[in-house]
């Protein structure tokens, strides 16, 4: 099971979890696990032709998911994931 | 038993001596010649021969190996008459070594009398000394350093919760101009996390609140007040001639506004976001790392933006955004470590957990792959409608 880093916008649709454990072998399957166990983050993580939306990026441990093998990029147990929307707020 | 005079005398003598319109000269060719100054330091301050190095008399024996550790090199030494410069020239040939080694004629008295220049180096009074000198004691920050933050000009957009620890500390650390941009006023919710404004000043604009709180830790810094929301109108305007920008807005549109304008002006942005217990920030450096639309080249829908209305956020949480972009903003400008460019740290308070992830520029990034002069204004900022999004999201 790998680790998913679950920011502050996505926690309403995994019950308030910062941190949800998902299996998978690659990225895609890791966060397809995600979607599963939480239905909510699937139309905020995927686009209609099943690619990472555009505005949400996805790390592997520190590195960019799209300079590694994108969804294809093999994940280990021991590897955690971090989804990063977007963010403002500075009041 | 001799007499100083004679003892002055006898260096002389042993000495080879140079006229000022030599050293001149010499210092116009640039040669690889070494100019020491060999007075006191407070001599020093006041003024000195362009280009020379300073090594008092008193630690010429322990420092000349600093300055010029060739001892077969052209070294010229001088002081305010030509009377120490000889006898520190007599100890250099003597007792250290050295073979090549003069004293001006007349020191510097004669070298200005003869109308050369000298440099008058920039000096803290007494007071800034004591006030900056735990700055001054750290060696990435020093004098220089202080003086570098002195001539500072850093823009604050916002004057809220990240804005108020950071305009605090950033004036406490004497950074000569901070502008301010804000146009809201005091009110009794802000009061949780905006510590620079206070019970007393609640309906008062920010800006006003915000220069009280500035000055009133550190009169010297020059407030500019913006009492105005940046908007594409006013942007190039506001922000042009700031060394740092630090970015607390609030809202997507002016993010994207901002990061346009500064890719454009090549001005470097500590960015920070905070929400609930959660916080972000990161450093775009135009053309050095990424800038925004590299990591975000299309904004979230309404629903996953939560600048649309009000949200929750613990008191303290901008208070250690803040400070962090403090932090930053003191590296940029003194020069000093590695700022949090092409990273992004995410803070959790919840579990008191740092992540710093790696941020990458983008070869296709619609801003930053072009050159700044060709960005044009109708490009800036270009955003969907937000409003009309935040509406519909309620």
């Amino acid at each position: 099971m790998s680790a998913i880093k679950i920011p502050p916008v996505l926690r309403p649709s995994t019950g308030g979890e910062r941190e949800v454990a998902a299996d998978g072998g690659s990225v895609g399957e890791v966060l397809s696990s995600l979607a599963e166990q939480h239905p909510g983050t699937k139309a905020q993580l995927f686009a209609d032709d099943g690619a990472l939306n555009r505005y949400v990026n996805v790390y592997l441990n520190d590195e960019d998911v799209r300079v590694l093998d994108g969804l294809e990029t093999p994940v280990a147990d021991t590897d955690t994931l971090v989804i990063l929307p977007a963010m403002a707020g500075g009041r | 038993m001799s007499s100083g005079a004679d003892l002055i005398r006898d260096a002389k003598e042993q000495i080879r001596e140079v006229d000022p319109k030599e050293v001149h000269e010499l210092l116009e060719r640039r040669n690889g010649e070494v100019v020491v100054d060999v007075r006191e330091q407070q001599e020093f301050e006041q003024s000195h021969i362009p280009g020379a190095v300073h090594v008092p008399r008193g630690h010429l024996e322990s420092r000349i190996e600093g300055a010029t550790g060739d001892k077969s090199e052209r070294v010229v030494l001088y002081c305010a008459s030509g009377n120490r410069s000889a006898l520190a020239a007599r100890t250099l040939l003597n007792d250290l070594g050295y073979s090549n080694v003069e004293s001006m004629i007349g020191g510097i008295a004669l070298w200005k009398d003869r109308g050369y220049d000298v440099e008058t180096p920039r000096r803290l009074t007494d007071g800034q000394r004591e006030r900056y000198s735990r700055h001054i004691l750290i060696p990435e920050i020093g004098l220089d350093g202080q003086l570098k933050l002195l001539d500072a000009k850093v823009l604050l957009l916002g004057a809220g919760g990240l804005g108020s620890p950071t305009a605090l500390y950033l004036a406490a650390a004497g950074v000569g101009t901070l502008g301010i941009v804000d146009d809201d006023v005091v009110d009794l919710s802000n009061l949780q996390r905006q510590v620079m404004h206070s019970q007393d000043r609640i309906g008062a604009p920010k800006v006003d609140s915000a220069e009280q709180a500035i000055n009133g830790i550190n009169p010297d810094v020059d407030v500019v007040k913006y009492q105005t929301r940046l908007d594409a109108s006013n942007i190039m305007e506001i922000i042009d001639g700031y060394d740092v920008i630090v970015d607390g807005v609030d809202n997507f549109p002016t993010r994207y506004l901002l990061n346009d304008a500064t890719v454009r002006l090549r001005i470097p942005v500590v960015s920070a976001s905070i929400l609930g217990f959660d916080g972000q920030l990161s450093v775009f450096a135009p053309y050095e790392g990424p800038c925004y639309r590299c990591l975000y080249p299309t904004p979230p829908p309404a629903e996953l933006a939560p600048s649309c209305g009000a949200n929750g956020v613990l008191g303290a949480l901008p208070g250690i955004m803040g400070v962090l972009q403090a932090i930053e903003v003191v590296k940029l400008v003194t020069g000093s470590g590695d700022p949090l460019i092409g990273r992004l740290l995410l803070y959790e308070a919840l579990s008191t957990s740092f992540t710093d992830l790696k941020l990458r520029r983008d070869p296709d990034c619609p801003i930053c792959s072009r050159d700044p002069q060709e960005i044009s204004d109708e490009e800036m900022g270009v955003f969907p409608d937000y409003e009309a999004f935040c509406a519909a999201a309620g």
